[in-house]
């Protein structure tokens, strides 16, 4: 269906803690026509390098950010108008309806009724038009006007619902906030200005949420990185005074080095660990898992599932089975911290991190509602998540609303790490290499012997603000009961 | 796709379904050799014969009664009031019986009144009502109110479909003026899921019907002055949809209810109490309703102007929010 009016393409939220991205093409130019859901442009963020479809069909009325251009999340950056409008309107929707907005103000003339009339046709019942000229006479804003004047008298002290909400949750005194509203009110719009910009006036102990933000002028480093790309036409996002940061730009290539930019995805990638850094207090315990029965139900599995659904299934799968298993007793390892209360939930939604080609960045695909998955699922999940990372075809709801996490470095052979973990979840599992080794079992007779089996080490990475050592020891003792013991029935 | 009005897509919808379905059928003042009084049947009794398209005489309490009396055996009525205003007649068969029998004996009722609704052309107090709130506070009734074609057909179709007596409010200016492009297969819109009309940031437009399109004017003159309103259709009364309304009224803060019923007891005085019950946190201005004044329709033209509210009323009450 045409979208009857101009529609707004919008900079989409593409990740949690993504606040912009770059224009990398626009795939439609002024003028032509493109169908709902149909790619408009692609787009790079320190995340996702994605296809951005059109909110509407039409024409493409306006491009408002040109290729290069890295412009924040929610800004215009184009617009679709209505299929018949084309060409004509490309100085867009704006000469119509000013028309009207100037015919109202201004009494009209009959003359500017014409071109009103031929402007607001399209989406309009005609019989309204004549209306509105009969209305013009008697502007209806006088009455409009009166609660204006009674707001006034209580404007300033008057704090509506939303905005006492939001000072009590940030700390703001509000009467410190100017207010825009009517009377000089404080509306919901100035109070998250305020606290968007730091609060300049509350110097006051700064509370634990505004760390997160506090972390946001970590960004500056980027600012070196910018003016490195010769060619990047755009300006640093308004970063406001990183004088601190100043002395570090100016070292240049020295004999024998080379610089390259760095990308957004490595930008996002730096920013976020240094933040999770300095969001958690991260503690890592790591426990050994004897994989006998896993290793064999694996081999019984592998070609049933290779050949009916051309999924493999790893060590990993099983283990982040597991994993969901366990969660559901130990919620608040699926937690997370938000403001000063403890947020948990009755779903698991696992991030996978995914490397891309030539460690050229790392990515973190999310299976939501995993705990809705059997083992076949969690294959098939698993697999199709991660081809579609490396294939650059991930959607933004992909990588987001993740609980908790998985990595897995074992493939190089290695048996231990401590992962940063992905904000704000409060753990990350790390799973290392299966390797053979000489294990003390019991024989039947409870007498110990030396056996030949294969162990795989698994770390558990918390936020030790919510996740004490002792649970988090029994959540890696569960996890480890869970797969040494797993059954053949068991997915 | 093709094109259909508003009016046609009801037709649409409604003759696949007799087609597919023999249990559905059509009883109403002139619906037959007539074709109607606004022509939603015309052919239809040419192709499914006097026995499905039925003509019946002006007793609305006979046609609710007869419906309700099919439905029970196992057909599924699509009954057509002339005008929404004549429902009043079948009050008691729609209320009493129709509403309250699954409840009282387990039996569905799966009838559907079809009430051409709405004001807009003169047709004074008789003719130009919306009656829909006095039936949302009945348990048991199901009520729609299309605003586009596509749903005009798809909401219809769900009518049809549902088990419960289902009351089927179709716009009358909206009939001719409204066209775009509706599917040709079948196919069955959801109840209790609004759409967005428009999505904005700064106000929330809680409206339904033809309203719909006086609040999409108002938006764009706002537009001007850097004002996004969002504009959700709520398409069904009854089931209504209280989160998509709650989300928005959390995102925007600011709330307008809007509708072309009478203002006193109207359906948006529900849906300003719910946010305000549930969403009170989260408003920065008190939410504003704009409805018709509590008289019954005018028949003068300047009169019914200055009752259903217009573009002007709309965007004045906006500006006024936004100002807030």
């Amino acid at each position: 269906m045409a979208t009857p009016t101009a529609v707004d393409v919008v900079m989409p939220q593409m990740g949690v803690s993504v606040s912009e991205g770059t224009i990398t093409k626009w795939l439609k130019q002024e003028g032509e026509e493109i169908q709902a859901d149909e790619p408009l442009l692609e787009i790079s963020t320190d995340k996702v390098d994605t296809e951005v479809p059109s909110p509407g069909s039409g024409v493409v009325q306006q491009i408002l950010a040109q290729e290069g251009e890295t412009v924040p999340v929610g800004q215009r950056i184009a617009v679709i108008g209505a299929a018949g409008a084309e060409v004509a309107e490309e100085t867009p929707p704006a000469p119509a309806t000013q028309d009207a907005a100037a015919e109202a103000n201004a009494a009209a003339s009959a003359e500017t009724q014409i071109p009103t009339d031929q402007g607001v046709e399209e989406p309009v019942p005609a019989a309204v038009e004549p209306q509105r000229a009969e209305e013009q006479p008697a502007p209806p804003p006088a009455p409009a006007q009166e609660p204006v004047d009674d707001g006034a008298t209580n404007g300033k002290s008057f704090v509506s619902p939303v905005v006492a909400r939001i000072a009590s949750e940030h700390g703001v005194d509000v009467s410190q906030v100017p207010g825009t509203g009517r009377g000089g009110r404080v509306t919901k719009k100035d109070i998250l200005g305020f606290v968007e910009s730091g609060g300049q006036a509350a110097p006051a102990p700064a509370q634990p949420e505004a760390q997160p933000q506090a972390a946001a002028p970590a960004a500056p480093p980027e600012a070196p990185a910018t003016p490195q790309q010769p060619a990047a036409p755009t300006p640093p996002p308004s970063q406001p005074a990183p004088a601190a940061q100043a002395p570090q730009p100016a070292a240049e290539a020295q004999p024998g080095e080379s610089e390259e930019p760095m990308t957004a995805m490595r930008k996002g990638i730096a920013e976020h660990m240094r933040r999770s850094l300095d969001t958690s207090a991260h503690v890592t315990s790591a426990i050994e898992i004897d994989m006998s029965r896993v290793v064999a139900i694996r081999e019984k599995l592998k070609p049933e599932y290779q050949k009916g659904y051309g999924v493999n299934p790893t060590y990993l799968i099983f283990v982040a089975r597991a994993v969901v298993e366990t969660l559901r007793d130990y919620p608040w390892i699926n937690g997370e911290i938000r403001g000063d209360k403890i947020v948990t939930r009755n779903y698991a939604n696992l991030g996978f991190a995914v490397e891309l080609a030539d460690g050229k960045g790392l990515i973190v695909p999310v299976v939501k509602h995993a705990e809705g998955l059997n083992l076949l699922g969690m294959a098939q999940a698993v697999t199709d998540i991660a081809e579609r990372a490396r294939n650059k075809q991930l959607t933004p709801d992909e990588v987001q609303g993740g609980t908790f996490t998985i990595t897995n470095p074992g493939g190089y052979g290695t048996f231990h790490g401590t992962p940063v973990i992905s904000q704000p979840q409060a753990a990350i599992l790390g799973t290392y290499a299966v390797v053979k080794r000489p294990w003390v079992i019991q024989d039947e007779l409870g007498k110990d012997v030396i056996a030949i089996r294969p162990i795989m080490n698994l770390t558990l990475t918390y936020d030790h603000r919510l996740v004490d050592g002792a649970l988090a020891g029994r959540f890696l003792q569960s996890l480890q009961q869970k797969l040494e013991t797993w059954g053949e029935s068991d997915y | 796709m093709p094109e259909l009005t508003y009016l046609q897509a009801i037709s649409d919808g409604l003759r696949g379904e007799m087609r597919r379905d023999k249990r559905v059928f059509v009883i109403g003042e002139d619906v037959g050799v007539y074709g109607g009084a606004f022509k939603v049947t015309l052919g239809f009794q040419e192709e499914f014969g006097p026995w499905r398209v039925l003509d019946a005489p002006l007793a609305e309490t006979a046609i609710v009664g007869g419906c309700t009396g099919a439905a029970i055996m196992g057909l599924r009525p699509v009954a057509e009031m002339q005008f929404a205003d004549f429902i009043s007649c079948g009050w008691d068969h729609l209320v009493t019986v129709a509403a309250k029998q699954f409840y009282r004996a387990g039996t569905p009722v799966p009838i559907v009144v079809r009430l051409p609704s709405g004001g807009g052309f003169s047709g004074g107090p008789f003719h130009s009502q919306n009656p829909e709130s006095s039936f949302a506070h009945i348990a048991g009734l199901k009520i729609v109110c299309p605003a586009t074609p596509e749903d005009a057909k798809g909401l219809l179709i769900s009518a049809i479909e549902d088990p419960n007596p289902v009351l089927y409010f179709e716009h009358k200016h909206l009939y001719r003026r409204i066209k775009s492009e509706v599917p040709e297969e079948r196919y069955t819109t959801p109840f209790g899921k609004a759409r967005v009309h428009r999505e904005g940031e700064d106000i929330t437009v809680v409206t339904w019907g033809a309203m719909v399109y006086t609040a999409d004017e108002a938006a764009q003159q706002l537009e001007q002055d850097d004002v996004s309103v969002e504009i959700l259709d709520l398409r069904t009364i009854i089931p209504w949809d209280r989160q998509a309304v709650l989300e928005s009224a959390k995102k925007t803060s600011k709330v307008m209810v809007l509708h072309e019923d009478t203002r006193t007891g109207g359906f948006g005085a529900e849906i300003a109490a719910t946010i305000s019950e549930e969403a009170f946190e989260h408003l920065d201005a008190p939410i504003k309703r704009i409805a018709a004044p509590d008289t019954p329709v005018p028949f003068s033209p300047p009169l019914e102007k200055a009752f259903i509210p217009q573009v002007e009323d709309v965007a004045a009450g906006l500006r006024e929010l936004a100002e807030y």
